[in-house]
């Protein structure tokens, strides 16, 4: 059986559409030899970030590392609605063990690798913002710390969203969960908390450091086939939107990530040793309103009256991004 | 006990510190970096849970994984211990019995194994240093045969850090009897599964009865191979239960003094005093806690009169771990079972009082449940403070200065 190959383009962007690009440099959303890693009959809701990211970034990993790859799970929304038992959308070797601990366990199975002459193999371990930078904090610095040959991927969609959206220390400021409710004197989410674990583990001195966003999948398949490559502790950070916890349209989740990336408010890099070696540049910078209207979690700054100074505050972080990253350069 | 682990040949060890388990692990390092055990991989972690956790992983990929840990630290890590058997992952773990906190306490009883009995890991208790050596490599066996977790526990200091003379067998031996490990399920990207699936009310119950089922199944095999090890190694170690005294000219013991690990040494030694003495009595160590013996422990303590359960852990509020199990063993038979609390926080387990208890429960004074040595002045002075006023203070700091300034009153 013969089949034509169809390439699309994304629209609705300023990033350049497929058509400018050449036949072999144009991305491909399905082909019969993509792994599909992640298949279809997941249980994700409509629109969501994380089932895109992990899809990309799993198939990246299986095309560089040549489909030598093992992946541990951490829990979350990403484990549970992939693997309803008796059944699971993964077409990989793929380990859940706990919530906090799947950077350890990807230890674990790249000793055994290694132990057994198996080096080809590459390790991959993943998990959402709640098991990457609260319960998995300790075992994700003692992987980096000890430079274990490990990629751990996370993908942050700022809350924890498979408990029913609550507070994480990838809560941005202002934002709404059920544990910082749009009340009182400071609604939503404090300003002045929170971490940036690719800012930490840039701290570890490990060899690769890396923002990605699902708003690039291009990007991201790109920072995820090369980190797969290289050796030692790797770390990239992905940035995805959940509609059911940011309050945004199933449909607007590409165009809520992309608006994250050009407000500043999500910058993207990549780190090598320590050091920042490059960034993605804003094509057209953007106010953090534009940002912050299509979600609903950002409502109380809109209404019922505008709270013009924590919408400032919040434009500081994302002009404090672009200074620090030089996003417009 | 690293020498006897050495010689299973582990492929990942984990090692984080803590007292009284650290100079295995230690050993252990030393001879990964030296080169003398080869095709093993030593990882620092950062924690008792990352220790498991890294176990885990390497177990699911297929390699012998091993640890070590006591107390604290097992608590901490209770979670993979969970995780562990219910993944079905054949880990080994030495656990250098030790108290637990508060009050922060760095010796021996049974309070940490006894925490994570009913997690799903086979338990194994060594009598000596010499059965801990030995409980190690059938540990393995066992473990990877039945493709579940053991800890063989072993009593901090008692054990850990005492000197005796022990026979090591040879790398050839332990070969013959130690098969590479061949596990049941493994992470490879060649044949792609998932493991640690979502399970839901339709499954669980089934997957947790498998687990008992295998449990159950290590009661067959753990007999088996101690007396394979008998054979292979030319001594007894391991098994279900061991009586002393029990047998033969004995066999007409009426009161059975039932304990778990080295304190059996010590119970052994005043049970022959009393023997002497024309008194009826034995005893049955415990080696396989979990799975339980009852089969064996109903047969053996049922022709007894008075059981005796001594032992170094406390169900507070309920009182004794051990004697619940063993009353439930002799469900419906005559015999009374007393509990003895005893070396709670490495309190010494001396002859003189086990030897009074013994001649108590003779007497058939013993009530249902003591506390071996209670320094009940002590007690009662502290609970007069308490009663004095409502800021008394903590209670630990309190007993510590009651009983220094009564060290120094002039008797």
């Amino acid at each position: 059986m013969s089949f034509t190959q169809i390439k699309f383009y994304q629209t609705g962007t300023f990033t350049i559409g497929n058509r400018l690009l050449g036949e072999e440099d144009r991305s491909i959303q399905s082909a019969a030899d993509r792994a599909n890693s992640l298949n279809c009959g997941h249980r994700a809701c409509q629109g969501c970030g994380e089932a895109l990211g992990a899809r990309y970034a799993i198939d990246a990993a299986m095309r560089a590392s040549k489909g030598r790859l093992v992946v541990a799970n951490a829990t979350g929304c990403l484990e549970v609605f992939v693997t309803p038992y008796p059944e699971s959308s993964w077409q990989i070797a793929w380990m859940h063990s706990l919530f906090g601990n799947a950077p350890a366990v990807a230890t674990g199975i790249a000793a055994a690798m290694k132990v057994k002459g198996r080096e080809d193999v590459r390790v991959l371990a993943q998990g959402g913002d709640g098991g990457t930078t609260d319960i998995g904090f300790a075992c994700l610095s003692g992987m980096f710390e000890r430079n274990d040959d490990v990629l751990y991927v996370c993908y942050d969609n700022e809350a924890y969203m498979n408990t029913g959206v609550q507070r994480s220390s990838a809560t941005p400021a202002a934002a709404r969960t059920a544990t910082t409710p749009a009340l009182g004197v400071e609604p939503g989410n404090r300003f002045g908390q929170g971490k940036s674990i690719p800012l930490i583990a840039m701290a570890h001195q490990i060899p690769y450091v890396a923002t990605a966003s699902v708003a690039n999948l291009r990007d991201l398949e790109d920072k995820i086939e090369r980190a797969t490559l290289l050796r030692g502790a790797r770390y990239v950070h992905v940035h995805v939107p959940c509609p059911l916890g940011w309050g945004s349209e199933p449909r607007d989740t590409i165009k809520v990530a992309r608006l994250a990336v050009e407000t500043g408010f999500f910058p993207l890099f990549e780190a090598e040793f320590g050091e920042v070696s490059s960034h993605t540049t804003i094509r057209r910078r953007v106010p953090v309103e534009e940002y912050l209207r299509p979600q609903k979690r950002f409502a109380h700054l809109f209404h019922p009256v505008t709270d013009a100074d924590r919408i400032a505050r919040l434009q500081a972080i994302a002009d404090r991004n672009i200074e620090r990253f030089h996003l417009l350069d | 006990m690293a020498e006897s682990v050495a010689l299973c040949r582990p492929e990942v060890v984990c090692a984080y510190p803590i007292t009284p388990q650290t100079h295995i692990v230690e050993a252990l390092g030393e001879m990964v970096k030296s080169g003398r055990l080869k095709r093993c991989e030593f990882i620092n972690v950062e924690s008792e849970f990352a220790a498991l956790s890294v176990a885990i992983g390497a177990s699911g990929a297929g390699a012998r994984s091993y640890t070590a840990t006591a107390s604290q630290g097992l608590l901490y890590m209770t979670e993979a211990v969970y995780n562990a058997s219910g993944l079905g992952l054949p880990i080994v773990m030495t656990i250098g019995n030790r108290a637990i906190g508060a009050p922060i306490n760095i010796w021996n009883d049974h309070s940490d194994s006894m925490s994570v009995r009913d997690s799903g890991w086979l338990q194994l208790y060594a009598e000596t240093n010499q059965e801990a050596a030995d409980l190690h490599i059938q540990a393995f066996r066992l473990a990877e045969e039945l493709s579940l977790p053991v800890m063989v526990c072993m009593d901090g200091f008692i054990l850990t850090h005492a000197y005796e003379r022990v026979d090591v067998p040879s790398q050839e031996e332990v070969d013959a009897w130690l098969p590479p490990f061949e596990p049941r399920q493994v992470l490879d990207p060649a044949a792609p599964l998932s493991i640690g699936s979502l399970v839901g009310p339709e499954a669980f119950t089934e997957v947790r009865y498998l687990a008992h089922r295998a449990q159950l199944q290590a009661l067959e095999r753990i007999p088996e191979l101690s007396r394979e090890f008998a054979r292979a190694f030319g001594r007894n170690s391991g098994g279900l239960v061991r009586g002393y005294r029990t047998e033969e000219a004995d066999a007409d013991a009426e009161i059975l003094v039932v304990a778990l690990g080295s304190v059996n040494g010590t119970i052994q030694e005043v049970i022959d005093e009393l023997r002497d003495d024309g008194v009826r009595i034995g005893s049955v160590s415990i080696c396989s806690y979990r799975p339980f013996p009852f089969d064996v422990l109903r047969e053996t303590l049922g022709r007894a009169r008075q059981v005796v359960v001594v032992e170094k852990c406390l169900a507070v509020g309920t009182g004794g771990i051990v004697s619940m199990e063993v009353q439930t063993a002799l469900t419906g038979l005559p015999v009374k079972v007393s509990t003895v609390v005893a070396g709670l926080g490495g309190r010494p387990i001396t002859r003189k009082s086990l030897r009074e208890t013994f001649e108590r429960a003779n007497r058939g004074q013993l009530p249902p449940l003591t506390f071996l040595d209670l320094n009940e002045d002590a007690v009662s002075r502290e609970l007069e403070r308490q009663s004095e006023r409502r800021c008394s203070g903590p209670t630990a700091e309190n007993i510590l200065r009651d009983l220094r300034t009564a060290a120094l009153r002039p008797a």
